[in-house]
């Protein structure tokens, strides 16, 4: 089990703004009647974009008031789940994934690179406060690792001089191109494709 | 190899486009009314034939599932649910799907949901996937325009609508009754089974529950026939499976492969080679971490399906083969998926939260060589007391890749860890209930 605590500062008022209530709305119609607590999980994830990358916990209270259910089953979804940032992270979240199939062919050399560009800790705001980084399990891209995801994009087939670059590009304030970082497309195995090969020279 | 004409997946690398014009070039929507008009039975019988086992790892009959669900449908609705959680370490073929195939997967959610006779389909796609997500909703928004989906999908007379749930980084949600927890708005815990999903499920609801590639080779199963998806491969072990091979390879790639394949030909032929070549081989994880590895020796002739991998005490699970070279240190490698179970675990029951926290720490100890001798046997005893002791699967994931890991490199680990007892060598380590007996004042 991982343990999470919610941040110290917390601010006093949280509302949806527009386009998150909209959002909110369009989800609780896919559920059926009555059955709107099934929403609970895409409204966490609308009040993180809404509020820079974090979940406060007046959001929580918010959004159990929204969706009519009690706020401590709110609070149990929000500390159970890993995605749920309780703390600020910064504008850039990076996370690197480190499990075995990253980790031999050379995570650690990209947590190398965080500790040395971001921060020296995980979870610590960068210098400038833009950014953080944590180490993550298996984010489902193995064939392509190591890897990292920074927000929602994927950045491929690293190695630690590129995750630098990588580094170097979000710390100007600016979006790297997501994907490989080998020049490979997709997952098809690089100079060495037997199979689909009409379709590959159509 | 399986011939390029027998793939179901042409679209594997994203060589043709994902949208709904080019997957309908592809053969995607071609006539679903005809095979849905054909009628349940027909369609069950025809999976049944294929002898299709569910891809999401447990390779449980998908005919036979759908067989299960009510025949008339009562005062409950009928719900279809897809998994799309995809987080076992070495598994990454859904998300190819989900970017390159959504249409096979929308096709197939159509017949699956008549078939079991549902009209809400919700697929529940992992939090991390988020780009991947908005391209399947790409998909499903261009399905309804065309009116494949939806009120009268695809001129069949079934009404059906899908919606898509995200998750947020939790890897016991893909246990199917968990999933169902965490589409209701509540902690992903699975839950005690019976009764199962398929009379009581999403929100006490008979509810079908399929893996992404199981429903997305369904039409094509129907539209070539179910004897010619059990042509390939071996008895009870047919069709096609996607591979993904990774670690320690020259290419990783995921590859659409017949079953039964020979584990040599996929790492030397589509992977190209183990790094530093076959004989500087280590072990291999078969079928993603929950899998017990299986060392060089047997590598040489195993091949890969269900069947022949349980005779070897492992399994298939989700084809995510992981290739581990003798530059890796084996124990290290098997503490960080300890270390991962050690973070997944949901945490309902004693024997897997605390148990998989205490195989976490013996085996970084012993990657340290800090372990003693008893405690060797000791780790296997504890993988004994979590499998099969707790609600869910959960437990025998976590500790077969320990099991896996003594049983076929415990000399290894014993010639690490060689001292005994702790207080003859007179070492200084903590955490040791008998450290006090160092203590000279004592």
């Amino acid at each position: 089990m991982s343990l999470k605590r919610p941040a110290k500062n917390q601010p006093e008022n949280f509302e949806f703004n527009t386009s998150s209530l909209e959002a909110a709305k369009t989800i609780i119609a896919k559920y059926p009647k009555g059955k709107q607590q099934s929403a609970v999980m895409a409204l966490l994830y609308i009040a993180q974009r809404q509020n820079d990358n974090w979940i406060p916990l007046v959001a929580m209270k918010y959004i159990a008031k929204f969706l009519d259910m009690p706020y401590i089953k709110v609070y149990e979804v929000a500390t159970f789940y890993s995605m749920y940032n309780l703390s600020p992270v910064g504008k850039y979240f990076i996370q690197v994934c480190t499990t075995t199939p990253c980790m031999i062919r050379g995570a650690n050399k990209l947590v190398e690179a965080c500790k040395e560009k971001i921060s020296e800790n995980e979870l610590e705001l960068s210098n400038d406060k833009t950014c953080s980084w944590m180490e993550v399990e298996c984010l489902g891209a193995c064939v392509n690792a190591p890897m990292m995801q920074i927000n929602d994009d994927y950045y491929e087939d690293l190695d630690k001089e590129k995750t630098l670059k990588i580094f170097d590009t979000i710390l100007k304030g600016e979006t790297p191109k997501p994907g490989s970082y080998r020049g490979r497309i997709n997952n098809e195995p690089e100079n060495n494709r037997k199979t689909l090969m009409d379709l590959k020279n159509a | 190899m399986l011939k390029d004409q027998d793939r179901i997946f042409k679209n594997l690398y994203n060589d043709l486009g994902s949208d709904v014009v080019s997957s309908q070039k592809r053969g995607d929507w071609d006539n679903t009314k005809s095979l849905i008009d054909k009628g349940r039975d027909w369609i069950i019988n025809e999976v049944k034939d294929s002898q299709l086992r569910g891809r999401g790892g447990a390779g449980f009959p998908t005919g036979l599932k759908w067989s299960f669900a009510p025949k008339k449908v009562g005062s409950r609705p009928h719900y279809l649910v897809i998994n799309a959680d995809e987080s076992e370490p070495g598994t990454c073929k859904d998300r190819d799907l989900l970017r390159f195939e959504p249409h096979k997967l929308i096709e197939g959610c159509l017949i699956a949901s008549y078939a079991v006779q549902a009209h809400v389909c919700y697929i529940y796609i992992r939090g991390e996937y988020f780009i991947e997500g908005q391209k399947l909703q790409k998909a499903i928004d261009e399905a309804y325009e065309k009116n494949l989906i939806g009120k009268n999908a695809a001129g069949t007379g079934w009404d059906l609508d899908i919606f898509i749930h995200y998750g947020a980084g939790a890897y016991i949600c893909g246990e199917e009754t968990a999933l169902l927890e965490s589409i209701e708005g509540k902690k992903g815990q699975p839950r005690l089974k019976p009764p199962f999903p398929a009379l009581i499920g999403l929100y006490g609801c008979p509810t079908i529950i399929n893996n992404v590639e199981t429903i997305a080779v369904i039409p094509t199963i129907l539209r070539k026939g179910g004897k010619w998806f059990s042509s390939l491969g071996r008895e009870k072990n047919t069709g096609t499976k996607i591979f993904c091979i990774s670690g320690n390879v020259n290419s990783p790639c995921n590859v659409e492969e017949e079953m039964n394949i020979p584990l040599k030909e996929l790492i030397e032929v589509h992977a190209g080679g183990v790094v530093g070549g076959w004989d500087n081989l280590q072990a291999v994880i078969p079928g993603g971490s929950s899998m017990p590895l299986i060392p060089k020796e047997k590598c040489e002739t195993l091949t890969m399906d269900f069947d022949s991998l349980v005779a070897e005490k492992s399994g298939l699970g989700t084809a995510g083969i992981v290739v581990i070279n003798k530059d890796q240190d084996i124990i290290k490698c098997m503490a960080r998926i300890a270390r991962f179970y050690k973070h997944e675990s949901c945490g309902q029951c004693t024997p897997c939260r605390e148990g998989s926290g205490w195989m976490w720490r013996m085996l970084e100890r012993m990657a340290k060589g800090e372990a003693t001798k008893d405690e060797v046997d000791m780790l296997g005893d504890v993988t004994n007391q979590i499998a099969g002791h707790t609600i869910c699967a959960f437990g025998e994931g976590s500790s077969w890749p320990v099991q896996g890991l003594l049983r076929h490199f415990k000399k290894e680990i014993k010639e690490r860890n060689k001292f005994d007892p702790i207080i003859k060598e007179n070492k200084n380590i903590p955490y040791l209930v008998d450290q006090h007996l160092l203590d000279k004042n004592a």
